[in-house]
């Protein structure tokens, strides 16, 4: 499926059908922590490597926390709520604690240049396929 | 508030239209916080992925209007594998009592993916404190 951006809405109705393809997907089996635990996270595949995209509104970088070993990414962090003391509620759909999520992936990552990156709210992390993992070509003699 | 609790995943809410869309697409209802103190009302959205560019808001006979669009150039050349969300533009509305807020006071901040709209209260709903004589 690749996006091309000719018709925008097209290009979302789209897109939001492939995620929904994939909600069932057991690519990552039992490799997650808790499927359904926060926070919820998509996986991309780009070319080779691979992309999570986690949203996360709210959490300031200072409290979110990332940890990679092998190919285990561990994300944590709170989310706190401020209202001020004197405010009276009127609704309240948000909801504040603590996260703690580890998710395996079921190929051989490159730690060391994995990045991340947060703004707006979404956490996009980057994460490459080691070297040794990539399918190599093999010359016919 | 208890920040030990264990945050919980909340299932995006798809907005209920009213008017029939030309796009098939799918539009969320950000989640939200209201709460008043004495001199304004705060509104609280959660719009993750949605920056100040895409951030629309109206306040037009009463009603306050809030749309959001997910910049959906940066998912060009990904292909899902395992997904637990959906993506979409977000928009909701809220009727405001009438006269209540002082509409050119209004003031609008985005944060961390979560828009913070300040109304402040009009003059004459301050609450008064009347002096006993």
């Amino acid at each position: 499926m690749a996006l091309s951006l000719a018709d925008p809405f097209d290009t979302l109705f789209r897109f939001q059908r492939a995620l929904e393809q994939q909600l069932d997907s057991d690519w990552l089996e039992n490799a997650t922590s808790g499927i359904g635990a926060f926070p919820s996270i998509n996986v991309f595949q780009r070319g080779s490597d691979f992309v999570a995209i986690i949203e996360l509104p709210g959490v300031s970088k200072d409290d979110l926390g990332l940890e990679v070993r092998g190919n285990t990414i561990r994300i944590y962090g709170k989310k706190t709520l401020d209202y001020g003391a004197k405010a009276s509620m009127h609704r309240r759909e948000r909801i504040a604690g603590n996260f703690d999520r580890t998710i395996s992936l079921p190929v051989r990552l490159d730690p060391d240049r994995i990045t991340a990156d947060y703004r707006e709210g979404i956490l996009a992390l980057s994460l490459p396929r080691a070297e040794s993992d990539k399918p190599k070509a093999i010359k016919v003699n | 508030m208890a920040p030990a609790q264990e945050l919980e995943v909340q299932q995006k809410r798809e907005l209920e239209k009213k008017d029939e869309s030309t796009i098939p697409a799918r539009v969320f209802l950000p989640n939200t916080d209201i709460f008043e103190t004495e001199d304004a009302l705060t509104v609280v959205m959660e719009m993750p992925g949605v920056n100040r560019e895409h951030a629309d808001i109206t306040v037009e006979d009463d009603v306050l209007s809030v749309s959001g669009r997910i910049d959906f150039s940066k998912y060009e050349n990904l292909q899902p594998v395992y997904t637990e969300y959906n993506v979409g533009h977000y928009r909701r509305s809220f009727n405001l009592a009438p006269n209540s807020f002082d509409e050119h006071r209004i003031s609008a901040e985005m944060t961390h993916g979560v828009l913070t709209l300040t109304l402040p209260k009009a003059e004459r709903v301050k609450p008064r404190k009347i002096p006993l004589r």
